[in-house]
Parts: structure tokens; sequence; C-alpha cells
């Protein structure tokens, strides 16, 4: 710390920099905080541990037993595949939606509390409102999901005879772009632009949520844009004029190396 | 059946900056006082996961469990108000520190003006200035009144800033208590553009603390490392100041204060001339409390704070129809819009770095600062850059025109994840008569009381001043030289949806006058002179700052009046 930053503590700065940490909190020292930030100097990261890439993709872990179903059935993970990946897709920049992990985090976030809309007003009367006063539907989210996911695979059968996974790219993107503009609907006066919405902010977290929750494959979404992610001290940096390209780190790697 | 305990003589609603504040000043006096909080304890040691987009910032981590309680709203009496299911416009804080965990540390002086807003406006301009419906009032304390309770605060919470007076804002007595932030590459390009245009940009002031600094109270933080998340995280390094850094520990020291956690007051018990204490359920276990106490004060969040009233039918309603009434009066928000982004096809900026008071404001368009004779509006917003860390989630801003899904998204949300600016403008909200919290007649919270009601909507004047101020931000966008600039001028109807400001105000307000204020100069209730009600509640209209600085200003000023009331009782006024 002392030696990243002239406002620290003087010498000794290690342990004063402990001290005075805790002092606000009746002497409690956050130790695994603390400690990151006097030993994980900045550029000064080792790869994370268990991300062996294939030499095909380069991002693709040799086996990632978070990669199962706990909410979707094989045909709704598919489809949520095929959808992100239109959303997201893989390009020079690097790996798309599948390659990170995207419909596996979708799923985990469904299967939680979030997907059940557990911190969230759900008492009655349920009425459609301006749409200044939001959401006013009394269907969980993750219901919302499944019943999307069934309305864009029947509007592609509709559209092309085929179910939305059989569909080619441009397809793909004409039933994602007619649910977008609410063409479609998805059940009692949900638009298919609000599942669209929800499809799309999901798929963005799944890129960029930190890996412990399933996406963000090896921190390759944060990789294409330079994000460092769980990283303790930006004080040396903060004021320079230089790009700082900093090899990112995740939760993961704060808690395993403390 | 409520268990009756032994009567108190303080007792505070809300463990947040107030509530902490107020306990501080009254323990070291060896005032006993017992703090009350409804959500749970928090220390620094629950923060080792906090870089945590999804979790935090996402998944409103910190905030108010809305499946127990939320509001509901509405944008005029025509409509029927319905519940916010989900976070939105604003977030609402809960536990241990409240608010005061998950906020930035912008921490600014309302103006000279702001606190006799009418007086000025009609000495300046006439009273037909003042458009009919528009209900500012005088807030029945002057800057100078306050000036040393701003100081107070600063000095507890180590707030940094320039060491010289700034131009055009209130005078200091002494100067901020840390030096200011570290000036970014993109400060000082804004510093640059500013100061090329005529105008008087000075550094945010800020409580992440730019250096090690101990207090008068003897405690001491560690200085802010510029790790990009402030705002709806909680600070592992307690370099940001919040309550559970600064004052509470103060209190607990003393030997004098009492906290209860999980401590949720649904009740102001009282006799219709004093309070005589509080009803609370404790949410865990459904066992409900009598807590008898000589003086009760409202520290919890502006919408709590009215609602306990209206709940608890202490003090006159307001009446929109009539005007009459009070409580519930003068609801304001933040007017924010007409921000202008630059995005750079060559110059990369470390935009994942930052703290929430990292940034540069200039007042030229706050206030009273500028000539408004041939403006359709009053008061102005603060123009500012700010850099308080980028997170990957939430900020993928394209040029417009930019597809927001497939290839070229991807490609070019990439392109300029580091590489673009914005030079936004944060609006004064007026009040108006027909703008105000009552009791939502259907929607009920957990344990069957009637949710608070908001009736709210931007004015012509908010879109006048919204793109007004869009020219000017537009105008120091160009002076920053990017590759291109998109700018938005318009302001809509306020909408419950998109994330906003947390800066909610008014309901409970302070004035000279009982039938136009709910709260005297020192906080304490007319109507009820046991009864203090603190916090952004009693702010008669929003200004163009963050409240945070003029609430702890005002804590600091209620927290003197209740030691003066406890020795002399009556009216302090």
């Amino acid at each position: 710390m002392a030696e990243q930053q002239k406002e620290q503590p003087p010498s000794g700065s290690r342990r004063q920099f402990l001290k005075y940490s805790g002092t606000a909190i009746g002497g409690l020292v956050v130790g695994g905080v603390i400690g990151g930030a006097i030993t994980g100097g900045f550029n000064k990261k080792k790869p994370a541990a268990n991300a062996p890439t294939s030499p095909q993709t380069g991002t693709q872990p040799a086996a990632d037993y978070n990669h199962a179903t706990m909410y979707f059935n094989q045909r709704q993970l598919q489809i949520t595949q095929a959808a992100t990946e239109r959303i997201f897709p893989k390009d020079d920049n690097g790996p798309g939606a599948n390659d990170l992990g995207v419909a596996y985090y979708i799923d985990h976030q469904l299967a939680g509390h979030w997907g059940f809309n557990a911190r969230e007003y759900r008492m009655g009367p349920f009425v459609k409102g301006e749409a200044t006063q939001g959401d006013y539907q009394s269907i969980n989210r993750n219901e919302v999901f499944l019943l999307g996911l069934t309305a864009i695979d029947n509007a592609s059968q509709k559209k092309y005879q085929k179910g939305f996974t059989d569909l080619a790219d441009e397809e793909k993107d004409a039933i994602l772009t007619s649910l977008e503009k609410g063409d479609i609907e998805v059940i009692n006066g949900i638009t298919g632009k609000s599942f669209f919405d929800l499809l799309r902010n999901m798929t963005l977290e799944g890129v960029y949520a930190d890996p412990l929750y399933g996406g963000n494959v090896n921190m390759e979404g944060w990789k294409m844009r330079n994000y460092p992610g769980n990283q303790m001290s930006y004080a040396k940096i903060v004021g320079e004029d230089a790009f700082a390209k900093t090899n990112p780190l995740s939760l993961h790697d704060h808690l395993a190396t403390h | 059946m409520a268990t009756k305990l032994p009567r108190v003589p303080v007792l505070i609603v809300g463990m947040g900056w107030i509530g902490g504040i107020i306990a501080a000043e009254l323990s070291k006096q060896g005032i006993k006082v017992v703090g009350l909080e409804r959500g749970k304890p928090r220390s620094t040691e629950d923060y080792y996961m906090v870089h945590d987009e999804l979790r935090y910032a996402q998944r409103y981590e910190l905030m108010q469990d809305l499946s127990k309680e939320t509001i509901t709203f509405r944008n005029t009496s025509k409509m029927t108000a319905l519940p916010m299911r989900q976070y939105g416009a604003f977030l609402l804080g809960e536990g241990l520190g409240g608010a005061g965990i998950h906020w930035n540390g912008q921490t600014y002086r309302f103006l000279p003006y702001d606190f006799e807003i009418r007086s000025k406006t009609i000495e300046r301009y006439g009273k037909k200035k003042i458009p009919d419906g528009m209900t500012i009032q005088d807030w029945g304390i002057t800057y100078d009144e306050l000036e040393p309770y701003f100081y107070k605060f600063e000095e507890v919470a180590g707030i940094s800033g320039d060491q010289e007076q700034a131009a055009m804002v209130g005078k200091r007595s002494k100067p901020f208590p840390t030096k200011p932030m570290t000036k970014t590459p993109m400060i000082k390009m804004f510093e640059e553009a500013t100061k090329k245009l005529g105008y008087h940009p000075y550094m945010m002031p800020s409580a992440n603390l730019s250096e090690q600094y101990t207090n008068p109270d003897g405690i001491t933080r560690a200085p802010c490392q510029y790790c990009g998340y402030c705002e709806r995280f909680g600070c592992e390094y307690g370099a940001k100041a919040d309550p559970v850094v600064t004052v509470l520990p103060v209190a607990q020291k003393s030997g004098h204060f009492e906290l209860r956690e999980y401590a949720n007051v649904t009740d102001i018990l009282h006799d219709g001339k004093k309070a005589t204490g509080v009803k609370y359920v404790n949410p865990l276990t459904g066992q409900e409390y009598e807590q008898p106490a000589d003086v009760v004060i409202l520290a919890s969040y502006v919408f709590n704070n009215v609602r306990l009233l209206l709940t608890s039918k202490l003090g006159k309603p307001y009446d929109p129809n009539s005007g009459t009434g009070v409580v519930g009066k003068n609801y304001a928000y933040q007017t924010n819009g007409g921000s202008a982004t630059g995005f750079y096809d060559d110059k990369q900026f470390n935009l994942f770095a930052g703290a929430g008071a990292l940034g540069m404001e200039i007042p030229d368009f706050n206030g009273d600062n500028f000539d408004h004779s041939d403006l359709n509006f009053i008061h102005g917003a603060g123009i500012r850059i700010s850099q308080t860390g980028l997170r990957p989630i939430a900020n993928n801003s394209v040029p417009k025109g930019t597809p927001t899904w497939g290839k070229d998204f991807k490609a070019t949300s990439l392109k300029y994840a580091n590489n673009y600016l914005t030079v936004a403008a944060q609006g004064s909200s007026m009040p108006w008569r027909h703008h105000y919290l009552d009791l939502d007649p259907t929607y009920k919270d957990a344990y069957g009381k009637p949710l608070v009601r908001i009736t709210f909507d931007f004015e012509e004047q908010d879109r006048q001043m919204i793109a007004f101020m869009a020219d000017k931000t537009e105008a120091i966008m160009k002076e920053m030289k990017p590759s291109s600039i998109g700018s938005s001028k318009e302001l809509g109807p306020f909408n419950i949806v998109p994330y906003q400001s947390t800066h909610n105000t008014g309901g409970a307000i302070m004035g000279s006058d009982p039938s136009t204020s709910v709260v005297n100069n020192y906080l304490q209730m007319w109507d009820a002179e046991n009864v203090f009600v603190v916090g952004a509640s009693a702010f008669p209209h929003n200004s163009g700052y963050n409240p945070t600085g003029t609430v702890g200003a005002l804590a600091y000023r209620a927290a003197e009046g209740i030691a003066k009331y406890l020795k002399s009782g009556g009216s302090l006024v």
C-alpha cells in the first residue's frame, strides 16, 4: 500500500494501515480485503488457476460443473442459447453468449430469489396502469421467461415452420426483432417487448457478471472490454493519462488468495 | 400483546446518518439514547465480497425488501396510484447505516439562495416570477445560521475538497478538512473546458476521503482506493464516510447508547399534544413492544418519516384541494436530464477506476447564480463530470443510431467501453401544490399499514430548465473535443421505471410558520414539542445538489435543539 500511494500512512505502514482501517469499526480488521490491497499490487496478477483453455476457441473450460440446469429443461436451454447468442454473438472481438455460459447464468438466476421476485412487492390488486407506473404483472419473472421462450418457438413455427433453434441467423434475428417491437404477445398483456428487455438485460448480465454466477466464463467477457474485474486499488493509476490494461481478477481469486 | 418496556429519555427511529449523528451528539453529553433500526446490523466485514456488480447494483443487496413495504405512485391525482413493485427511479436503503451506506459521498452545501428562496426570488424578479401553484417558501433558517452545522458534519465525515473558497457558493468558515480527491484526466479536461468558457469549476466535495484522516471524535479512517464500487455498495475500507464507521462507534463508546436492530416502528404513541413513545415489532419474531420515551426522533428516510406521522395521526395532513394542512406537503425530487455524452475514437480512459464523489462541478447555472429574467424557470442545476467507476453490466453506452443488440451493438459497445465521458446536469426540483405525499387507500405493507402514496410529475419549469442545461452541457462537451456527441434535451413525464436519483425530499418541511410547515428550524414539530422530524423530509424544495451535506447539517442542528429541549422543554423558537 505505502509503496503504491504517497498519501498512505508513513513507515510501518502495513501494520498501520491494518490498524487504521479497523479503528473505525472498533478494532475489527477486514483481513482479506486489506490483505488484498497490500499484496495484490496493481498489474501483478497470476491467471486463475482453474481455467484451462482449449486450442479451438481459447475460451472453453475443460470441465465446468456449474454448467448444468436447475430450472430449464433441455429445449428451454437450447432456445435461450440460440437467442442470447444472437444478442451477443461470437465475433473477432471474442466469444459470444454461448461460449460465455450465458444461458446457464440465466437458468441459475431464474431458479433463485430473483426468478421468484422474492424481494419485490407482490400484494394485489394487480392493475394495469400507465407506462410511467411500471410493472404490474402477478406472474413471476421465471414464468414470464418460460412463456417468452414458448412464444419465440411458436412464432418461428408459424413464420418458418421450424423451431427457433433450427432457424438461420437472419431468421432468428427477424423473430427477435418482432419480439423487441412488441409484435409477438407472450401472455395476458405481456408484450414481447417486456420479455425481450428481460432477455437482453440478462444476456448482458451473463456476459459481464462475476464468473461466480455461471456466465462470463474465464472472465472472457471482461477481457474483451479491458475491464479488470475485482481489484482492490486503483489509487496508483487513477490520475494517470495512460490506459492501465490489467489482467482481470474475480471474486474467486480474491477468496482463493487469502 | 405488546411488551411494555421501561421509559427512556430519547428514542430514535432509524439508524442512518441522522440517527447516528443525534445518537453520538447526545450520548457524548451523557444523555441516554435508544436507537431503533428495523434492518440488520452491518460492519465493514460484510463487504468482503462487495465488488459484485450483479449482487449489489443489479439486485439491490443493501436496499429495503420491497416484499414487505414499498410506495405507491401516480403522476397526477386523476390517476390511480400503483405500487412500485420493483426498484426503478430511486432506491430505499435499509439496515444499520441506512442509505448512508450505499451513497456515493457527494457532499455539497445548499446555496444561501436555497434557504431564502421565496424572499430572494421576489426581491430580484418580483412576485410574478413565481408561477401559480409553485409553493416555494423560505426555510426558517439562513445559510449563515446553518454554516457551523455544515462544517460540523464535514469535520466528522472528513469531507475532501478544494482548500480555497469556491466561487458562487456559500462562504465557508473553514476549508474542507481534507485535500481534494485526485484530479484525473477527465476532470482536467472538464476543468480546462469550463474555464475556457468562463465558468468556475471546483472539485466535488467528497466523503470518499482523499487522505488518511482523524476526526474530532478520534476516529481514524484510511484513504479511498478508487476501486470504483461506491454507489449501491458498502466500503470495505471504511474510507467512504458512513454512519457505521463515523458516528455510531462514538455513540457506542459513550456507554449511554443502546442500539436495537430488527425493531420496526409501526406507531408513534401520543396524547394529541405530545408523543408518549412508540410501538415496534421485531420482524423476525413478530413480537411487539411498546417503548415509552420523553423525546421521539423520526430519523428514517423521507417516506417513512411522513408515513409514520400520517398513520399515527400526528400533525395536520396536507390537503391539496384547499392547500391547507402540512404533513405530506411539498414533496420534491431531483430533475436529472440534459446530459451530453462524448465518444472518443482514439482516446481511452481508466473508466473502471473511480470513486463515488470523484468529480468536478460548476456553480454557474445553479440556484440564482445566473439571471433568470428572460427564462421561464427559477433555480437551476449543478453541471458536473464524475468518475464513479463504470461497471460493465450497467454501462454500455453507444452512439445514437447503434442497434441495442446483435453484432453491431457488441462491436460498438466494446469499442467505446473505455472511451466515453458524460457531462451531466443535476437539476433542482421545485414544490407544487399538487405534488404531495399521503396514505394510499388500497395498498398495505406487511403489517397491514397503508403505504405512502406519491403524487408527482415533472412540470414545464423542469422541462425549460433541462432544455437550458442541455445547451450548456453540450457546449462544455464540445470543448472537450470528442469524436461525436450524444445529448438529451427532452424531459418526459416522471417515470418510476428507469433509475434517476435517490434524492426524494419534503413532506415534513421546516419553516417559521406552523400553518405552512411541520417543524421549526430545530426540526422540532410544531404540533408535538417532544417530536423531532429530521432529514430531507424537512426540505421545502430540493436544490441542484446532492442532499446529504444539508441533511447532515440539519441533524447537528436538531441534536443541539434536542439537548436544549431536554433541559428547558417547550418550543425552541
